[in-house]
């Protein structure tokens, strides 16, 4: 049987028709960044990506953007919306938490399409509201669920190989160091020496480890589909840790072309151990001058409650059309970008 | 001058790296999904005219530097330095040699040029884009040869070295386009 597989068709750009000469200023240029041809692409992503669970099995769910609670990761800002109470109500930045809660209640494999919000987050890559394709497989480890993702990259992107590699031989490969125990100077240096001078930003090791990762790591991995592993304890996310020497955490990044488009846990377990690492974020907040939101009680009681064993990983899927179609930007995958919203 | 947070970057920002005043030419939001969000821009330095790039922790503050463009009138040069006036106020300023740079070569009295001041110092010097200055020396013309495209070198009155076409004769104005460095036209009196 044939592989339905997911390709870019012919251009078909709204241009401005002729004659009109009419000035695009602020608050006029009222047509999409995307193309005709990315807008009918991005729908065959989206119906490919259902064909997909729907074929594994994995049932579909809709969780809240607007949340009472929101994530305590220092990475990551939220956008409020106010009710007409004054009530404060955060756009979901993923809709994982949430989801926890339904599989903690038993609703075995689930997945997403929704919007996800990143207050600050804008660029080529980049735009504050965005597509997140998230789901979860009960009883699988990361190992099965990167099976999982490639499987649905075949049908979305045509049939490829991937790598994998783990985060350390990634960075001693392309760097010449030892992200868990070459020495903070040995970091600073090799930041320095690629523009970032992190010493006199104050930047702390994981921050110089995000920069080397970016600026030198990914642009080195090259072409197709590659599966970092393992990521430093102090960057698991909600990723369990495996107890190595050092320890790393069991989860994954996708890059495609050398550019992000997946992260993926075997995910934490353990209440407890939820809990202090909310709080060493609330900490890190805190110290750094931004906003301490209150921890997700409901999450932690789900945690509690028993989440079950399971893998769960999130897709940016304006990223992956991005990829699929050979586009260069988000702004010319999505419909009206922050700029035109 | 105050500090600039990344998040106000945009090109054409006028900012101090490395003790210089330098210009934004891109910048770019560079962020992991879990993990510190950069900034990556690349600047021209306002005095050499390199390009350089640099990274910053989104958020950072870079000090602004107080880069003004202003259109001044050359007025002459004693040798050391160049002597620009402003038409309207008669203020003048002199700009160094180094700040001047490969603008002398374009520099006729009277001309207007962009001036790039510094802390009120200027340090760049851009010439008109067209200057109309006159030949100095070449070779006698060819008449009637305005088809061949064949060109000979003419000195004109800054002492710079150009291509004409064989027909301009010593004594006329001829039109240039600065930043090639290119004769344009032939130019009245």
């Amino acid at each position: 049987m044939r592989r339905g597989v997911v390709t870019r068709t012919r251009e078909c750009t709204p241009g401005r028709s002729p004659g009109t000469d009419e000035p695009a200023g602020p608050g006029r240029d009222w047509r999409p960044g995307a193309s005709i041809g990315a807008l009918r692409l991005r729908a065959r992503v989206l119906r490919a990506v259902r064909a997909h669970f729907d074929a594994e099995g994995v049932l579909e769910v809709e969780t809240p953007s607007l949340g009472s609670r929101t994530v305590t990761d220092p990475s990551i800002e939220s956008l409020v919306a106010r009710d007409r109470a004054g009530r404060a109500w955060y756009l979901q930045t993923s809709p994982e938490f949430a989801m926890k809660r339904l599989l903690a209640a038993g609703s075995g494999s689930i997945y997403q399409i929704t919007r996800a919000f990143r207050d600050g987050e804008r660029g080529r890559h980049h735009n504050h509201e965005f597509s997140m394709l998230e789901w979860y497989r009960v009883g699988f480890d990361h190992h099965r669920l990167i099976d999982d993702v490639d499987a649905l990259l075949d049908t979305v992107l045509g049939p490829g190989s991937s790598r994998r590699m783990t985060f350390r031989d990634a960075f001693s490969r392309h760097l010449g160091l030892d992200p868990l125990t070459a020495p903070l100077a040995d970091l600073h240096d090799a930041c320095r020496s690629r523009g970032f001078e992190s010493s006199a930003a104050g930047a702390v090791r994981d921050e110089c480890l995000d920069w080397l990762l970016s600026a030198a790591v990914q642009p080195a991995l090259g072409a197709g589909r590659v599966y970092l592993l393992d990521f430093p304890a102090s960057r698991a996310a909600l990723a369990r840790v495996r107890t190595d020497s050092p320890p790393v955490a069991e989860r994954f990044e996708l890059y495609i072309d050398g550019i992000e488009v997946a992260n993926g846990y075997h995910e934490l377990r353990d209440a407890g151990e939820l809990h202090r690492r909310m709080r060493r974020d609330t900490e890190a907040r805190s110290a750094a001058g931004q906003p301490v939101p209150a921890f997700d009680d409901r999450l932690l009681a789900a945690h509690e409650a028993g989440l079950p064993a399971c893998a769960g990983v999130a897709v940016g899927l304006d990223r992956l059309v991005m990829l699929a179609g050979r586009y260069r930007s988000l702004q010319e995958v999505l419909a009206f970008a922050q700029d035109t919203a | 001058m105050p500090n600039v947070n990344t998040n106000e970057f945009r090109s054409g920002l006028k900012l101090i790296v490395d003790g210089d005043p330098c210009s934004i030419i891109e910048n770019e939001f560079v962020k992991p999904g879990k993990g510190q969000a950069f900034v990556r821009a690349k600047f021209r330095n306002l005095r050499s005219g390199r390009v350089i790039e640099r990274t910053f922790k989104s958020g950072e503050s870079v000090e602004a530097a107080d880069v003004l463009e202003v259109s001044l009138q050359f007025i002459y040069s004693d040798g050391d330095m160049f002597h620009f006036m402003d038409e309207e106020t008669f203020e003048q300023h002199a700009a160094t040699v180094d700040a001047v740079a490969g603008a002398a070569r374009w520099l006729k009295e009277q001309d207007a040029c962009t001036i790039t001041l510094w802390n009120g110092t200027p340090i760049a010097v851009t010439p008109p884009n067209f200057v109309t200055l006159r030949i100095t020396e070449t070779e006698p013309g060819v008449r009637g040869d305005t088809a061949s495209g064949a060109t000979k070198p003419a000195t004109v009155e800054t002492g710079t070295v150009v291509k004409v076409p064989l027909f301009i004769e010593q004594g006329e104005l001829v039109r240039i386009d600065t930043r090639t460095g290119e004769y344009v036209a032939r130019a009245r009196e």
